[in-house]
């Protein structure tokens, strides 16, 4: 492990907002089990549970707390000047980071949706369902991790898009799915996995082409503004 | 730049020297000017940069350190640009202001990861150099949170010295310590000035700087005002006239009797009573009371009205 990456892993699993990660997951979890349990019909419970929870909400939300923490926390307490003065290329500092955001999200999110999912359906949905919030992990965290160098106030602004851009614009305006990640991880599961349980708002290979035109771009944009990165003036 | 890393791999980094430039440098934030104009050359050994709180030190120290971009003018580093330009910290350490330290390691942990991100031959080995240097080795092994502000700052120190840099920039590193923990950082500053390294710390405290450093730079509302040796400046600062308000039974008289005086260069009467500009602090404080005697006048109230740092300051900026 690089030691970027070590000591955002450690600084990640140190703070206590590391805590809000478990509950939602655990939800998920919790309701698809009592759901089959109580013998609901999975088309009844699977769409609000996989799609309504996972998808809309423990995957934006985790990536958002994993995504803003790499870097944001860092640039709030002040610690990011140790590791920007090192002789260090900035994309050096930004691909672990981002690394770490991804995989941790992905872990998080992939293995409750999974047992979700192989609930609902099959062994194959949970896999599918994991794989696809795995390329929306890495979409998201590229966004947040973006955001937290481009604003004083990531977590408000990514909250702004995962709640009124993808929940409510996206369910009104069918055009703003274009621009929706949660929408992509829908039409990417569905593809690897047509159940009819999820019903996807954009194609898949719209969905795969700004996948990765999200995680590249904002990744890009994300080395550029660490490059140009400035302290705040003298405020006493 | 080769040349240096192999130097600093044999562990003798100060054969080599650095030069930090600063050419017509200017920093504004919208309509509100931090920095204005300010041109220095620093070399190697122990340099103050002197300023009242809100000078502009912080500002021009981040510019220094390529953390933030001058609005105008360039700030160099052996020739090289320090903004947008991360190799500039093969020979530059920073320690700033913000008690910022990732408490969850341990000193030696948080020196050992510097040395890594560094990519030094032997990390462990200048993390071990570094943190003797600072004699923190008995506390190395603990949690940087458990530390009193004095050690984290020797910590910090540590993490920015462990690859021996040419040039060591410190934002008020004196803040928050104790006497005995001031005078050992002094002590430290002083030797690596002495081993040719080149050393800048900002404070806003005139005798730290006294302590230190024979070179200052003075700032002044985002100008520097002086630079140069720190006893002419003293002397300049000592040597300002001296405003006292006076309150006496008959401030009239007395500023008849004091106006005579060779110490006092000027005198005002107002109904807020007698102001008085001595030009030597020592000579009026001792004949006031003769006069004051020898006219039948009772003084009865005496205030030095400049002695703030900052009217030192702004008395260096007209000078």
């Amino acid at each position: 492990m690089s030691t970027v990456s070590w000591i955002t892993v450690r600084g990640l699993f140190g703070r206590r907002r590391f805590l809000l990660l478990l509950p939602l997951p655990v939800v998920l979890v919790l309701l698809a089990v009592l759901s089959r349990s109580l013998g609901v019909d999975p088309g009844e419970w699977g769409p609000p549970v996989l799609v309504g929870l996972g998808l809309a909400v423990v995957l934006p939300v985790v990536a958002l707390i994993v995504g803003t923490g790499v870097l944001g926390a860092e640039i709030d307490d002040g610690t990011i000047v140790h590791i920007l003065t090192k002789p260090l290329p900035r994309w050096q500092i930004v691909l672990p980071k981002l690394a770490v955001a991804a995989g941790v999200t992905a872990v998080t999110v992939a293995v409750p949706l999974f047992v979700a999912g192989m609930l609902a359906d099959s062994v194959r949905l949970g896999l599918s369902l994991a794989a696809a919030s795995a390329v929306g992990a890495l979409a998201y965290s590229a966004l947040f991790l973006a955001l937290s160098l481009l604003t004083r106030r990531p977590v408000l602004l990514g909250l702004v898009y995962v709640l009124i851009w993808e929940g409510l614009l996206g369910t009104v305006v069918s055009g703003t799915k274009v621009l929706s990640i949660q929408q992509y991880v829908i039409a990417l599961a569905d593809r690897l996995a047509p159940t009819g349980l999820l019903q996807g708002g954009v194609s898949v290979p719209v969905a795969a082409v700004m996948s990765a035109l999200i995680s590249v771009g904002f990744t890009v944009l994300a080395i550029d503004r660490l490059r140009s990165f400035s302290m705040a003036g003298e405020t006493s | 730049m080769t040349t240096i890393s192999a130097d600093q791999a044999a562990g003798t980094p100060t054969a080599v020297t650095s030069t930090l430039d600063l050419a017509g440098v200017s920093r504004w934030y919208g309509n509100v000017v931090a920095v204005n104009d300010v041109s220095m050359s620093l070399g190697p050994g122990v340099t103050g940069l002197l300023g009242p709180n809100g000078a502009g030190k912080t500002t021009l120290l981040h510019m220094m350190a390529g953390f933030l971009a001058p609005s105008r003018g360039a700030v160099s580093l052996d020739g090289r640009p320090t903004w947008r330009n991360p190799d500039v910290y093969r020979r530059l350490g920073l320690v700033s202001e913000r008690e910022a330290v990732h408490t969850f390691l341990t000193a030696y942990e948080f020196v050992l990861a510097s040395a890594k991100l560094h990519r030094l031959p032997d990390p462990a080995g200048a993390a071990r150099r570094a943190i003797a240097l600072v004699e923190m080795e008995a506390a190395q092994d603990r949690r940087i949170g458990t530390y009193s502000k004095g050690m984290r700052q020797r910590a910090r120190v540590a993490a920015a010295l462990v690859h021996e840099p040419q040039v060591l920039l410190l934002d008020e590193p004196f803040n928050g310590m104790d006497p005995r923990q001031r005078l050992h950082m002094m002590e430290l500053l002083h030797r690596l000035g002495d081993a040719g390294r080149t050393i800048l710390f900002s404070s806003h405290i005139l005798e730290e700087v006294e302590q230190v450093s024979g070179t200052v730079q003075v700032m002044v509302a985002g100008r520097l005002a002086a630079s140069g040796d720190f006893r002419t400046i003293r002397r300049l600062m000592t040597n300002r006239p001296h405003v006292f308000t006076v309150h006496s039974t008959d401030d009239r008289a007395l500023a008849v009797a004091l106006i005579a005086e060779a110490s006092v260069t000027g005198v005002e009467l107002d109904r807020a009573g007698l102001t008085v500009r001595a030009g030597d602090y020592g000579a009026f404080t001792r004949v006031l009371p003769k006069i004051a005697l020898r006219e039948g006048v009772r003084v009865r109230q005496l205030v030095p009205q400049d002695e703030s740092l900052e009217s030192v300051f702004s008395y260096l900026v007209e000078a």
